[in-house]
């Protein structure tokens, strides 16, 4: 605070301002982060906990919820769960007190696994393409550059379902409906254009000289690029992967259109998950909190590039 | 195209000296520059511009997708004639205009205020702001689904907090039921999860970014209309047809009443419109950032 307060300038702003600036922006976090916590409560509510009115502030945790994300269960009679072995698992037990049986795992493992890898892979994919595109755009003279630019970006523009049922029939003739491959490209497709655009931005203001000093030293072009301007553009590159990995982690438009099985990742399954008698809140509660979790780890580690890239470092002399 | 310019490239760098012969090792600028655009490219046709061909061509056709083998007729341009004189997709665009007009007014004035004070710098800020971003990192599908959960009038948070706050019985409205209320519910979802983005792009620009990051966030900005998902699970265009974007129209037309030509005459027509509007959105912006 004292640090603060001795700075007085005219550039920074004074600690009176600053305390008021975070005071309103700590009150919008805050308000803004109900929604959130919410759901996270409500994952470890019982179904009944999680309809009560008033809401339930204060409640007995629970797991069943979770349970119910992870194991489908079946109805059984009385005498049949009697003369069951005692039950393995805390999964087992909640599912007996209410006079059912787990049959098995829920498809939302599998699910969660093919989101990791479709978004995991196509963020990797749309980044090397996206920093290979920018670095050419931003060092040599290439035709119509302004118009090729313009076509990627313009590409973003275009509505999933206007292109949905050609893609859907293009994949059919070349097998990639449903499939691991087919979305990721899909996803790429998608990405890409805002990947050149954010690392030409980066690549724009890593110095030139430096590359040239590389070849004057006997580099190749392509050394250069390894050795000098990939490790100088780190962070425009943990920027971009991060939107690209938000965008893939969260698609919904195309997985629900294009995907039913195999590929089907978590967002169109996390809706449907349904309990006794509509909608089981506490499971969905459960998979959106455990959905955010990759997203969310992965952002908070890498924040330190987000917020740099995105408002400081964009900036480098 | 990469082996040929290669085998090229091995011929000049026999022919030439050695100074250059070094310059030019493994791979010419031009190869490279070649090299590295033609993948994106190449995807980019294949993925996006084929499609999107083929849309515009089924715009032109009776074709159904749920009947494969029914006779296709050319129809010329009646698809186009039936979307624009259709009551129900004026319906629809106008439902949509306000939806952006609202989203974008908020979300710009909120968001850039946010900017402007987490500019200040006070202590902690970097870590506010990375609370601040959470929303919109979240898949809109699922918030969608979960803000009905929200909006429920008997047991949902939103309503009792109006309750605590105003004192207006909990169980007296319904957001997603009413049909006044139903635009302003998906209005409120998303500037909470997207004013975090315009926040971050107005720090970019406070910051003094390069015009390509700015440009590029803008568009993306300006084409988030073409986002159903949050629409779609939270209200689905009901009740009535009060939340009916352009979005859910499309999907509807296309997935559920299976006309293909039509939907893909509607789509090209909204492609259309939404490329121009991005257009002037950026040209406008420019201007306005220039001055």
């Amino acid at each position: 605070m004292t640090a603060t307060t001795l700075a007085h300038s005219v550039v920074e702003p004074s600690g009176r301002s600053k305390g008021i600036a975070g005071t309103v922006i700590v009150v919008y976090a805050v308000i803004s982060m109900v929604p959130l916590v919410w759901i996270f409560l409500t994952a470890f509510k019982s179904p009944s906990d999680s309809i009560a009115y008033p809401p339930k502030i204060v409640f007995h945790p629970t797991l069943d919820g979770t349970c119910n994300l992870f194991t489908t269960i079946s109805r059984q009679t009385a005498d049949y769960i009697s003369s069951l072995p005692p039950p393995a698992n805390v999964c087992d037990k909640i599912a007996r007190a209410r006079n059912m049986v787990v049959a098995g795992p829920s498809n939302f493992v599998p699910r969660f696994l093919n989101s990791l890898i479709i978004s995991f892979g196509s963020t990797a994919l749309s980044v090397v393409l996206g920093v290979t595109a920018a670095y050419a755009f931003s060092r040599f003279r290439v035709p119509a550059k302004d118009d090729l630019l313009f076509f990627i970006l313009s590409t973003r523009m275009m509505p999933p379902i206007a292109v949905a049922i050609p893609i859907y029939l293009m994949y059919r003739e070349l097998g990639l409906s449903d499939t691991h491959l087919g979305m990721i490209l899909l996803y790429s497709a998608v990405n890409v254009s805002l990947a050149v655009w954010l690392l030409k931005g980066f690549i724009d203001e890593i110095p030139r000289e430096y590359e040239e000093a590389a070849l004057v030293d006997g580099y190749t072009r392509l050394q250069a690029f390894r050795k000098v301007v990939l490790p100088q553009a780190t962070t425009g590159i943990v920027a971009t992967a991060i939107f690209c990995l938000i965008f893939a982690w969260n698609e919904y438009a195309f997985a629900t259109l294009l995907t039913s099985g195999q590929a089907q990742t978590a967002p169109p399954f996390i809706p449907i998950i349904i309990g006794e008698g509509g909608q089981d809140w506490p499971a969905v509660a459960a998979a959106t909190t455990l959905f955010l979790l990759p997203i969310l780890v992965f952002t908070v580690l890498l924040r330190k590039n987000l917020l740099r890239g995105i408002t400081f470092g964009a900036v480098r002399k | 195209m990469s082996e040929h310019g290669l085998s090229i490239m091995e011929h000049v760098a026999r022919a030439t000296p050695e100074t250059v012969a070094r310059r030019v090792r493994g791979l010419s600028d031009r190869a490279i520059q070649w090299l590295f655009i033609s993948p994106t490219i190449l995807l980019l046709l294949a993925i996006n511009i084929f499609p999107l061909v083929w849309t515009i061509r089924l715009s032109f056709t009776n074709y159904r997708a749920n009947r494969p083998n029914a006779r296709l007729l050319e129809i010329g341009i009646a698809n186009y004639v039936s979307v624009l004189t259709d009551p129900d997709v004026w319906a629809a665009m106008q439902s949509t205009a306000h939806f952006l007009f609202w989203t974008i007014f908020l979300q710009t004035s909120i968001g850039f205020g946010l900017a402007w004070l987490v500019d200040r710098r006070f202590r902690g800020h970097g870590f506010w702001t990375t609370v601040i971003l959470i929303p919109m990192m979240l898949s809109p599908a699922v918030v969608g689904n979960f803000w009905t959960f929200l909006y429920q009038p008997q047991i949902g948070l939103w309503n009792y907090a109006l309750q605590f706050l105003t004192g207006i019985p909990a169980s007296s409205f319904s957001m997603i039921g009413s049909v006044k209320l139903a635009p302003w519910s998906i209005i409120i979802v998303d500037t909470w999860m997207w004013t975090p983005y315009v926040m971050l792009i107005c720090l970019a620009g406070l910051r003094s970014i390069p015009d390509y990051l700015y440009e590029a966030a803008e568009v993306d900005r300006a084409s988030k209309w073409r986002q159903f998902d949050m629409v779609n699970l939270l209200t689905n265009g009901g009740p009535g047809s009060t939340t009916e974007l352009a979005s859910i129209t499309l999907k509807r037309e296309a997935f559920e009443k299976w006309r293909t030509g039509y939907s893909s005459a509607f789509a090209i027509i909204l492609f259309v419109t939404v490329f121009g509007l991005a257009n002037i959105y950026v040209k406008v912006l420019n201007r306005v950032k220039n001055r």
